[in-house]
């Protein structure tokens, strides 16, 4: 059965196979970004834009804030997760990796 | 491509879902089905539940729609009673207790920790005396906001209050219209002072004055497409149109259909009708509506009262609020309490109940700052009524910081929030009334703590804004804020200009202090605050808005939303009972 990804309630979470997995309000660490112009962006995730699930990997864009330099943007499409098996569960990426956008 | 909430709602949606509600309910949490969890939450909101976030599964916010924020006689003993039994979750809150109402900015109500097993008993109580959670969330008609005092105040053109009753009757449960793009907000005001917010409103039916064949005849003026959130605000605008009392059935559900046809059900962050006002234009919205929604001719605007509007304009001259002693149209006084963040406890409200009984009529109604009125009060019972040491606590003549301070839910139970707020906002406004003073002339300033940009908390028409943020202390993630200053509304509504960015919690009482003491010194003779912010430029305002620490204390700046209850003793999502069954008890995990 396809992995059910979507987001909910004005983009506050996103919702794997109807579990919430993933808020609103965390801080992400990006690298090799266009949201600004830090080297690392300290991205505040502020609202879910977009999900999509390719293969074993869920991403997803954001709308939020670099809180080092103020800028905002919605973000391109970074990993939030991974399905694992067995049985394919979610496995969250930590909150202080660094993320890097798919193209 | 249709959204997956479009989907859900074309299957089950609006008075249908009752019915696999309480069945749900009869059956306990975990009859429904996994794989649908998202689909049955996204509609039980139209029923007014809301699963309450992360860490508090099975577990529903409600909320009670009350139009206009009447809570006629009768009403509130049981919103109480519902709240002291249902209401009690698995953990305290340290400032409220373990059960309370909150008196929201929409003039509703929302209960928290309800059990989807209790529903059923509630909603029967609730509808023995009238009240409902129908459309109380969801995509359709939300509760109807007008001036609280409709119908009793001595300042009103016309007594908007049955028309919103009628408009509430009218569209509550109405096939036509219980299935919309996304929420559609409803004010009606017929007084002058601009007490029912109309500008931040979907529709907004303002007071106006219109001759028609020779005749003056009162009525509304009609503005469409207002609303605070997302960073998107936009003031409604006038789409010059005057509707008779007799009609605003007609042009109201006639709007409410254009929106139904003719908003976005692709996109739900463009789904609001601001943005369909903003791509059309109100000459377009106007032709649609006479050409295909309404089947008489429409009347171009009347002569409004706008300038003659007090509320929430910062003037410091007629009404900001609701709050004191006034005397209604037939001689009664209504008395409006201050409720500091909309948050009353179970058994306070139960005391107020009472005392509505025993002084007045027995009616109290819910304001747009989050505060209730007494009504009905005769001259003869104003003195004991003040007397009584419930009032205390919920003040007639409150500080204006405690009067001025209006808070959302925030990360104690809200899905979406960046950061707490109700909690923070009570020590904030403790803290300022006991470190700031005020100019003398100044008995009303107004901050507005939201914790995300959806503006619950109204932020952008607030002498202070607050928005929920995060930064970083000494390397440590903390919650903040983005402090704007000097929105209102009134005849030039405004909104607020955002001037100092993530802001750490802490430093913002500092903040707001340095602030007003700058104000005091700097102002002109009678400038008030909203002239003064008005006056300044965002550089020169930024200068004036030092961010500092002080004795004030900030227990929540770690990272709320991590905690499954931000004010738990052991509070990490791993100590969560939830999900639990009708009994409060744990369930057992699937794995």
């Amino acid at each position: 059965m396809p992995t059910a990804v979507r987001i909910l309630d004005d983009g506050a979470w996103i919702s794997v196979d109807d579990e919430r997995v993933v808020s609103v309000s965390e801080l992400w660490c990006i690298a090799d970004h266009d949201i600004c112009r830090c080297e690392t962006a300290d991205f505040l995730i502020e609202g879910f834009v977009e999900v999509d699930a390719t293969d074993r990997t869920i991403l997803a864009r954001s709308a939020g804030q670099c809180v080092t330099c103020g800028e905002s943007a919605v973000s391109g499409w970074l990993p939030v997760g991974r399905l694992v098996d067995p049985d394919r569960r979610f496995a969250s990426i930590a909150t202080g990796d660094v993320r890097t956008p798919r193209s | 491509m249709p959204t997956d909430v479009e989907r859900w709602k074309d299957e089950v949606y609006g008075n249908e879902i009752r019915e696999h509600l309480m069945e749900f309910a009869e059956e306990g949490w975990d009859s429904i089905p996994e794989d649908e969890h998202d689909a049955w939450f996204e509609r039980f909101k139209w029923w007014g539940l809301y699963h309450q976030r992360s860490g508090q599964e099975s577990y529903f916010m409600m909320r009670i729609g009350t139009p206009n924020g009447v809570i006629e006689p009768g009403q509130l003993r049981v919103i109480g009673e519902v709240a002291k039994e249902y209401a009690t979750g698995p953990a305290e809150n340290p400032e409220f207790g373990e059960a309370y109402c909150d008196w929201t900015t929409r003039q509703s109500i929302q209960l928290h920790w309800i059990k989807l097993e209790d529903i059923p008993e509630i909603f029967e109580k609730l509808e023995s005396v009238g009240l409902t959670t129908q459309q109380a969330c969801g995509d359709s008609w939300r509760n109807i906001v007008g001036c609280p005092v409709a119908g009793k105040d001595k300042h009103e053109l016309i007594d908007a209050w049955p028309i919103a009753r009628d408009l509430h009757d009218t569209f509550k449960g109405n096939e036509d219209h219980v299935n919309l793009p996304r929420k559609w907000k409803v004010s009606v005001t017929g007084c002058t002072e601009g007490c029912g917010q109309g500008d931040i409103n979907d529709l907004a039916l303002e007071p106006a004055r219109k001759e028609i064949d020779g005749e003056t005849v009162t009525g509304f003026n009609v503005r469409v497409g207002g609303g605070l959130s997302r960073k998107e605000p936009r003031l409604a605008r006038d789409i010059d149109v005057f509707v008779q009392p007799e009609n605003a059935d007609a042009v109201s559900g006639g709007l409410s259909a254009l929106f139904r046809e003719y908003g976005d059900r692709e996109n739900r962050y463009n789904a609001r009708i601001k943005f369909l006002v903003d791509e059309w234009g109100v000459e377009k919205i106007r032709s649609t509506l006479q050409e295909e929604f309404v089947d008489f001719e429409l009347h171009t605007a009347g002569e409004d009262l706008r300038e003659e509007y007090t509320y929430n304009t910062g003037t410091q001259d007629g009404h900001n609020d609701h709050v004191g002693v006034h005397e209604q149209v037939d001689g009664n006084y209504y008395v409006g309490l201050n409720v500091l963040v909309g948050r009353m406890g179970a058994e306070d409200t139960l005391e107020l109940a009472d005392l509505a009984e025993e002084y007045g009529s027995g009616e109290v109604r819910l304001t747009q700052r989050q505060n209730i009125i007494v009504t009905d009060v005769p001259e003869e019972n104003l003195d004991a009524l003040l007397d009584e040491p419930l009032l205390e606590d919920y003040s007639p003549d409150p500080s204006p910081f405690m009067r001025g301070s209006i808070a959302c839910t925030g990360t104690e139970f809200c899905s979406l929030s960046i950061v707490e707020t109700k909690n923070r906002q009570v020590r904030y406004a403790r803290w300022l009334k006991e470190n700031v003073d005020l100019p003398e002339d100044h008995e009303e300033f107004h901050i507005h703590l939201s914790g995300c940009t959806a503006s619950c908390a109204q932020p952008q028409i607030a002498d202070v804004s607050l928005r929920g943020m995060k930064t970083r202390k000494d390397g440590d993630p903390v919650e903040a804020f983005d402090v704007g200053l000097g929105g209102g509304l009134g005849e030039d509504p405004r909104f607020a200009d955002w001037i100092a960015m993530r802001v750490p919690a802490d430093e913002v009482p500092g903040a707001i202090a340095n602030l007003i003491e700058t104000f005091e010194d700097r102002r002109s003779d009678g400038e008030t605050f909203r002239e003064f912010v008005e006056a300044r430029d965002e550089d020169e305002l930024a200068e004036l808005l030092e961010p500092e620490e002080t004795d004030y204390e900030d227990p929540y700046m770690h990272n709320t939303k991590k905690t499954w209850y931000p004010y738990a003793e052991e509070d990490s999502m791993d100590a969560s009972p939830a999900p639990t069954d009708g009994q409060g008890e744990s369930l057992p995990a699937d794995d």
